[in-house]
C-alpha cells in the first residue's frame, strides 16, 4: 500500500519535472538569445526589421529581406502543400483500396525522413533547372502570367519559387500524416449518418468527414508551417541568398535561417555576431506569433458549429 | 529497481501517448526538428490501439538511443580529455581555415609519423579560428584573411603572429555554352561585372579584351559566396585594389554587400551554380574550378599580361611581393595585383596564427618545431595537393622569425 503510494508520488514528481524542463529550456533560450542580440537591436533600432541594407563592412544590419523571405517562402510552401497533402490524406483514409493504403502512406511518410541537404542537392541539380527550363516558360507563355509582377524579371533558377516548392515537398508529409490520422479518427457513425441521408461518397467526405476533422487538419498545416519556417539547408541551396525584397517569385531571396547559417562561421566582429543573434531572436518571435495565430485558429474552428 | 524501470517507462509513455492523441490539437505545439517530428508523427497520431504498443516501443527505443548517445558522447569527451592530458596523445590543438585543410591534415599526419607529436586541427573556418585563438581555447589558429587590428586588439593572450604557410589562387570561373577558347578579363572589367555595371557578355569592354572572338549577347549572371569566407576576402581585396569604385562601394571583407547576383554556399555551392546556369560568372578557389572542370578566365596582371591561375603563377605573385618586404614586416600582407610579368593577380597567402608570448613551454617548443618542419619539409608536399609553396627565400626568413616567439617562465 505504502509502496504503491510512494511509486505514485515519485511518478508524479518525475513527470512534473519533465514537463517543467521544457518551459524552462524555452525561457533559457529566449534569455540567451535576447541578451546576445541586444547590442544589435540597440544599435540598429527599429531599422533592424524595416531596413533592407545588410552590409557587414559598414556595420549596417537590416533584416527585412530575410524576414520577408522566410514568410513568403513558407507561405508558398503551404499554398502548394496543403491541397496536395489533404488530397493525399483523403485518398488514403477514404478512397484507397486497403492493399494500397499502407505502401502509399509509408512512402509519403518517408519524405519526412530524407535529410534536408539531400533535398537541397536534388533542388540544385533537378528542381531548379526544371523550374527554369519548363515551369517558368509554361507559366509565362502558356498561362500568360509573365505580365504580372509575380512572374516578371529574369529567371536564373535559384529563386523564392524554388525555395517555396522544395519547402512544400518537405512540409507535405507532416500535413498529410496528421490529416490522415485525424480523418481516420472521425467516428464511423458520422459517415454512416451521411450515407443514410443519401449522400454520395464525395458529399459524405466533404460535408461529414472533413468538417469534423478540420481543427486537426489546421493543426497539421501548422506543423508543416513550423517545418517550413525553420528549414535552413535546403532553402540556402536553392533560394539564391540575395538580401533584397522583390515582388517577383522568380527573383532570388533570402531567409532568416539561411542568413544565420551562411554568416555565423565567419562572423568575428561583435556587432555582426550580435546582429545574427538578433535575426535568430526575430525568427523565434515570428515562429511564436505564427504558432499563436494557429492556435487561435484551431480554437476558433474547434468551437464553431460542427457539421 | 533496475528491472522494473522499463515497465514504468512504458506505462508513462502509454499515458503520454493517450494524452497526446486525445485531441488533434497537439500538432501546433510540435515545431521542433525534423527527426523528432517524424518520430512524433508516427507515434502520437496513431489511434488504433493495436498499433499503439509498437509505437510505444519505438518511442521508448528512441529515447534509449538518445540517452545512450548522450552518455557515450560525454564519456568519450571525458576519456579523450583525460587521456590527452595524461599520456599526451594530442599535443597541440588548432582551428581555423578550411581552404588549407587538406594540406594541413597531410602535414599533421606526416609530422605525427615522423616525430610522434600529434596535432588536432578543426577546419571550422577562418573566423572561427580567430575567435578560438582569441579566447585561448586552441594553441594556434589558421586564417585565409589576415586579422584586422580590431580583431588583434581583442585577443586575450596578447600579440598574435602571422606565419604564411602556403598560397592559394581565386579563379574567375564562367559558364558560356558554345564559347571556345580563352576568356580574357582585366581587373576593372571584373570589378564592373561584379558591380553590375557590365550586364551582357558581348559588352564592348569585354569584346575589346577578346579581339577576334565572338561573344554571346546573353545576360551575365554573377554568382558569389553567400557565407563568410576567406575566398571572398581575397577576391574583394583584389577588386578593391584594381577598382576605386569597388573600394568605395562594397570594399574588402569576408562578407561584403554584393550589388548584384546570386549567393552560393561554399566553394562547392558557387561552383555548382556556375555549372548549372548558362551565362554565369563567379569566383572559386582554383582547386574547385579544376575539380569541376570549370573554364577559368585569364586575368590581366599589373604588368599587362593575361595569366591563367596556376601554382607557378601564384608563387610568382608571392615572389614579386616578398622581394620588397621590409625587415620588420608582420606578414599581414596582400599579394593581390602583384608586380611581375608571370604573376597571377588574385593570389593570397594563408596563415597560421600563434601568440608571440607562449605560456606553456612544452607546447611552445612543439609549436616552433612543427612550424620549422612545415616551412622546410612541408612546403615540398604543397604542389602535389594543388597549393603553391612559399618562395624559398621567404620560407628561410620565416624560419628565422620563429625565434621571436617568447616563452614565459614556467608557472605563468
Amino acid at each position: 500500500m505504502t509502496g504503491a503510494a510512494t511509486g505514485d508520488r515519485l511518478y508524479q514528481l518525475a513527470v512534473t519535472g519533465f514537463a517543467l524542463v521544457i518551459p524552462g529550456l524555452l525561457a533559457l533560450i529566449a534569455i540567451a538569445i535576447g541578451v546576445a542580440a541586444w547590442p544589435a537591436f540597440s544599435t540598429a533600432g527599429l531599422s533592424f526589421i524595416t531596413s533592407s541594407e545588410w552590409n557587414v563592412q559598414a556595420g549596417k544590419f537590416g533584416a527585412a529581406p530575410a524576414i520577408y523571405g522566410t514568410l513568403v517562402s513558407s507561405f508558398i510552401a503551404l499554398a502548394l502543400a496543403t491541397p496536395l497533402a489533404v488530397g493525399v490524406a483523403i485518398f488514403l483514409s477514404e478512397i484507397a483500396p486497403k492493399w494500397l493504403r499502407q505502401p502509399v502512406a509509408f512512402l509519403v511518410d518517408l519524405l519526412a525522413a530524407i535529410p534536408s541537404v539531400v533535398y537541397g542537392l536534388w533542388g540544385i541539380f533537378f528542381l531548379v533547372p526544371m523550374l527554369r527550363d519548363h515551369v517558368v516558360p509554361f507559366l509565362r507563355d502558356t498561362l500568360h502570367l509573365g505580365g504580372t509582377p509575380l512572374f516578371s524579371g529574369p529567371a536564373y533558377g535559384p529563386s523564392m519559387l524554388a525555395a517555396g516548392v522544395i519547402l512544400a515537398i518537405m512540409a507535405l508529409p507532416y500535413i498529410s500524416a496528421v490529416t490522415r490520422e485525424v480523418l481516420l479518427a472521425v467516428p464511423r457513425s458520422q459517415r454512416d449518418a451521411a450515407l443514410a441521408l443519401g449522400a454520395t461518397k464525395w458529399e459524405m467526405i466533404r460535408d461529414a468527414v472533413v468538417p469534423y476533422a478540420r481543427s486537426g487538419i489546421i493543426g497539421g498545416v501548422i506543423l508543416g508551417l513550423g517545418r517550413a519556417l525553420g528549414e535552413t539547408m535546403a532553402v540556402t541551396m536553392v533560394i539564391g541568398n540575395r538580401p533584397e525584397i522583390s515582388a517577383s517569385l522568380l527573383a532570388p531571396g533570402y531567409t532568416m535561417a539561411s542568413l544565420i547559417a551562411n554568416e555565423f562561421t565567419e562572423a568575428t566582429s561583435d556587432l555582426h555576431l550580435s546582429a545574427l543573434m538578433a535575426v535568430g531572436a526575430v525568427l523565434f518571435v515570428v515562429t511564436l506569433i505564427v504558432n499563436g495565430i494557429a492556435r487561435w485558429l484551431v480554437w476558433r474552428v474547434a468551437s464553431g458549429p460542427r457539421a | 529497481m533496475r528491472e522494473t524501470r522499463p515497465i514504468k517507462a512504458a506505462n508513462c509513455c502509454d499515458n503520454l501517448v493517450t494524452l497526446g492523441v486525445s485531441g488533434p490539437f497537439v500538432a501546433p505545439y510540435l515545431t521542433a526538428s525534423s527527426l523528432q517530428h517524424s518520430l512524433l508523427i508516427t507515434t502520437i497520431t496513431h489511434r488504433r490501439p493495436r498499433m499503439s504498443r509498437r509505437h510505444i516501443a519505438a518511442l521508448a527505443y528512441a529515447a534509449l538511443i538518445l540517452a545512450a548517445a548522450a552518455c557515450t558522447s560525454s564519456e568519450e569527451d571525458d576519456t579523450a580529455a583525460t587521456s590527452a592530458s595524461r599520456s599526451g596523445s594530442v599535443d597541440l590543438t588548432g582551428a581555423g581555415a578550411t581552404f588549407p585543410y587538406p594540406l594541413y591534415s597531410k602535414w599533421f599526419s606526416d609530422y605525427a609519423t615522423a616525430t610522434g607529436v600529434r596535432i588536432n586541427y578543426q577546419s571550422i573556418g577562418s573566423g572561427g579560428g580567430i575567435r578560438q585563438l582569441s579566447e585561448g581555447t586552441v594553441d594556434f589558429g589558421a586564417t585565409d584573411g589576415p586579422m584586422t587590428d580590431e580583431e588583434l586588439g581583442k585577443a586575450k593572450g596578447g600579440a598574435i603572429l602571422h606565419f604564411p604557410t602556403v598560397l592559394g589562387a581565386v579563379a574567375v570561373a564562367y559558364n558560356l555554352p558554345g564559347f571556345q577558347g580563352e576568356l580574357r578579363l582585366s581587373g576593372p572589367v571584373v570589378a564592373d561585372i561584379f558591380l553590375g555595371n557590365i550586364k551582357k557578355w558581348n559588352d564592348p569592354r569585354i569584346a575589346a579584351l577578346n579581339p577576334g572572338v565572338s561573344l554571346p549577347s546573353s545576360d551575365i549572371l554573377v554568382v558569389h559566396r553567400s557565407d563568410g569566407s576567406g575566398t571572398t576576402y581575397v577576391f574583394s581585396d583584389y577588386l578593391s585594389a584594381v577598382s576605386p569604385a569597388w573600394a568605395r562601394g562594397p570594399g574588402r571583407g569576408k562578407d561584403v554587400a554584393w550589388p548584384t547576383g546570386l549567393g552560393g554556399k561554399g566553394n562547392e555551392g558557387v561552383a555548382g551554380q556556375i555549372k548549372q546556369i548558362p551565362g554565369a560568372i563567379g569566383y572559386v578557389e582554383l582547386a574547385y574550378a579544376n575539380q569541376n572542370n570549370l573554364p577559368v578566365a585569364a586575368i590581366q596582371n599589373a604588368a599587362g599580361a593575361f595569366i591563367k591561375p596556376s601554382i607557378a603563377a601564384v608563387t610568382a605573385a608571392a615572389a614579386g611581393v616578398a622581394a620588397q618586404l621590409p625587415p620588420d614586416t608582420d606578414y599581414r600582407i596582400s599579394i593581390v595585383n602583384s608586380p611581375g610579368a608571370e604573376a597571377y593577380p588574385i593570389s593570397s597567402f594563408t596563415w597560421l596564427l600563434l601568440y608571440r608570448q607562449q605560456t606553456d613551454s612544452v607546447k611552445a617548443r612543439k609549436l616552433k618545431d612543427f612550424l620549422r618542419w612545415a616551412l622546410r619539409e612541408g612546403e615540398k608536399q604543397a604542389a602535389a595537393l594543388d597549393y603553391a609553396p612559399l618562395p624559398a627565400a621567404m620560407a628561410d626568413r620565416l624560419v628565422q622569425r620563429l625565434d621571436s616567439i617568447r616563452i614565459a617562465p614556467a608557472g605563468g
